[in-house]
């Protein structure tokens, strides 16, 4: 399959799920109880007459349907909506907050790669103790939650030793870097062991081919045998894991960014939904969606270079 | 007397398990010369591959192995880590039985054939390409340019084993050890290949450490012929094909199926484990 007719194919099921979920989201919020009024108004309500006004300013007397075809309309304008709780346009209001979610997300992926694969490795290759340490680190690592080392994190690092701040994501740059260094750190140590794990056990079996006794044989410097020959053999599962998890870890990060007090999408999700915001969960939601599909698009087109073996779009 | 290029004395290897060893091989002992063939054959098991892993020092670490085995009069078990892989590079060169197994098949042909080149010999890259090129084309692979830039999967079986081959021949080895080099490929391919690589070692005159099931082909292109069972050799010499003289010998010779006579049924071996142990006590 050519790269063009697999993009085509891809996008078409991109755009699918994501009417299928705006409409399973947008059902389940109309069928909850409760309703955006309480906020609007205040927790004294507000006069029949203001209940009235508002109600038929958000059109929320409205039949399901034409709610939601109104709201798909928009979408398709390229209008995301407005938010009746902080009364701004959703564009804007993600907008603000994307760009926290992104760094801690991608921060936290570079820790897991970078700790995952060489953990991994080392506990493969050297076997005996080390693959003892690694696999009960990891194993406390996976059986952790994140927001019991995001308080451990802070208790250590931000209030006893003083190195990080305890909250908020900074001013931009290096202080950026410096304020969500604990943030990323508590949200990669689960899927880091997780990494490890896959990456312990992908290298065990390629060390095993026949085809690395051909390179031992021919008498090639042991370490360019682990990184040509293992390693790179290895990163098809490898690759698999790390792509599903940066995809999860989007919406993983709702609860370290509760922990840690950043304005990021998470919070935003979590906020939207108890206060029935309908246009903000709706956005956060198509969001959250095509990243995740992105993102194994992307881990797709990869296996190619990773594996010639592998025909784009095929189900190997 | 000089030494020979290879050899191998007395060589025992044991599988340690628990509650006691299994020996594997039981004391080999052969030579070869420089430019001479020996062919090594014997039933599935009796222990070829697991000597060609001894010569080259690539048995499990769970195997015991004792006796010597002496390449130009060097120790190969003595030898130091540093002076087993130069050993490993440039002395011995090994060519698997399934080559499809044995070329790691996410890099190009090209990379496999000009690694060893690159990395140990510091040869430039399009350097080294061109010997491959010019090799290829010695082992009969047609238009060896392009096949450089494909993946091993591309390849047909007999044309990738002419590929192993001449990754062997790169390197310049003075032994080739061939397990089996033509077992994994269809008919017209084993004899394709088994005349290059007989015709390649003669012009260039190595030594040959050929394993085979197949009798005939292994006293077409050897010198000599070893035959192997339980993890000893029982005979060899330039005589067995011709004229066998150990029970194992004759009978294995016997059982193979002539192009002349018709036969309904080939005959299955009588020779055991407890006739093999009572004709070694009573030579003893």
């Amino acid at each position: 399959m050519s790269l063009g007719a697999y993009l085509a194919r891809r996008t078409g099921g991109l755009l699918l799920v994501l009417l299928v979920t705006s409409f399973l989201v947008f059902g389940l919020l109309y069928l909850a109880p409760g309703s955006p009024l309480a906020f609007i108004l205040g927790p004294r309500g507000g006069t029949p007459e203001q209940i009235a006004a508002v109600t038929a300013q958000y059109h929320l007397n409205d039949p399901f349907f034409v709610r939601y075809v109104a709201w798909l309309g928009d979408l398709l304008r390229g209008d995301l909506g407005y938010s009746i709780v902080y009364r701004q346009d959703v564009s804007d209001l993600i907008a603000g907050r994307v760009g926290t979610t992104l760094a801690l997300v991608s921060m936290a992926a570079l820790i897991i790669a970078v700790v995952g694969i060489s953990a991994g490795t080392l506990a493969a290759l050297r076997g005996g103790w080390t693959d003892q340490l690694t696999s009960s680190i990891a194993a406390i690592g996976l059986s952790t939650p994140s927001f019991v080392i995001g308080v451990a994190l802070i208790s250590v690092f931000a209030v006893g030793l003083g190195w990080f701040p305890t909250f908020g994501s900074g001013s931009g740059g290096l202080d950026t870097l410096v304020h969500l260094a604990l943030p990323a750190l508590a949200l990669s140590v689960a899927s880091a062991a997780y990494l490890a794990r896959i990456t312990r056990a992908s290298v065990l079996e390629e060390r095993g081919r026949e085809h690395v006794q051909t390179a031992t044989v021919r008498g090639l410097a042991p370490g360019y045998i682990v990184r040509h020959h293992v390693l790179r053999n290895s990163l098809v599962p490898i690759v698999t894991v790390l792509g599903l998890t940066i995809a999860t870890l989007i919406a993983g990060a709702v609860v370290v960014e509760n922990v840690f007090a950043l304005d990021g999408l998470g919070s935003l999700l979590v906020r939207a939904i108890l206060q029935r915001d309908f246009a903000v969960v709706q956005a956060v939601i198509l969001v959250l969606v095509v990243a995740f599909v992105l993102v194994n698009a992307v881990v797709d087109v990869l296996y190619t270079f990773i594996d010639p073996r592998i025909a784009l779009g095929s189900r190997k | 007397m000089t030494d020979p290029l290879l050899r191998l004395d007395n060589v025992r290897a044991a599988l340690r398990l628990r509650g006691g060893e299994q020996e594997l091989l039981r004391g080999v002992s052969f030579t070869i010369g420089a430019g001479e063939a020996l062919g090594l054959v014997g039933e599935s098991g009796s222990g070829k591959s697991l000597t060609t892993r001894a010569i080259t020092r690539m048995l499990d670490p769970a195997f015991r192995v004792t006796g010597d085995i002496a390449f130009e009069g060097a120790s190969v078990p003595r030898m130091n880590a540093q002076a087993l892989r130069r050993y490993r590079q440039r002395d011995v060169g090994m060519i698997f039985q399934d080559p499809r197994a044995h070329v790691n098949p996410v890099h190009r042909v090209g990379d496999f054939l000009t690694e060893a080149l690159v990395r140990d010999r510091g040869v430039d890259r399009r350097d080294a390409e061109r010997r491959a090129v010019e090799l290829l084309d010695e082992v009969g692979v047609r238009t060896p340019e392009q096949r450089l830039r494909q993946y091993p999967h591309e390849l047909s079986g007999g044309l990738l084993q002419r590929v192993m081959i001449a990754s062997v021949l790169l390197a310049e080895p003075k032994l080739i050890l061939a397990d089996e080099p033509t077992t994994a490929l269809d008919v017209t391919a084993q004899s394709d290949v088994m005349a290059i690589l007989d015709e390649q070692r003669r012009a260039r005159g190595l030594s040959l450490l050929f394993i085979t099931h197949d009798l005939e082909l292994a006293a077409a292109c050897c010198d000599r012929l070893a035959v192997m069972y339980a993890g000893e050799i029982v005979e060899q010499g330039a005589h067995v094909y011709e004229a066998p003289r150990h029970p194992y010998t004759i009978e294995l010779l016997g059982a193979r199926p002539s192009i002349e006579h018709r036969v309904e049924r080939l005959p299955v071996l009588r020779y055991d484990r407890a006739a093999h142990e009572l004709l070694k006590a009573e030579a003893s």
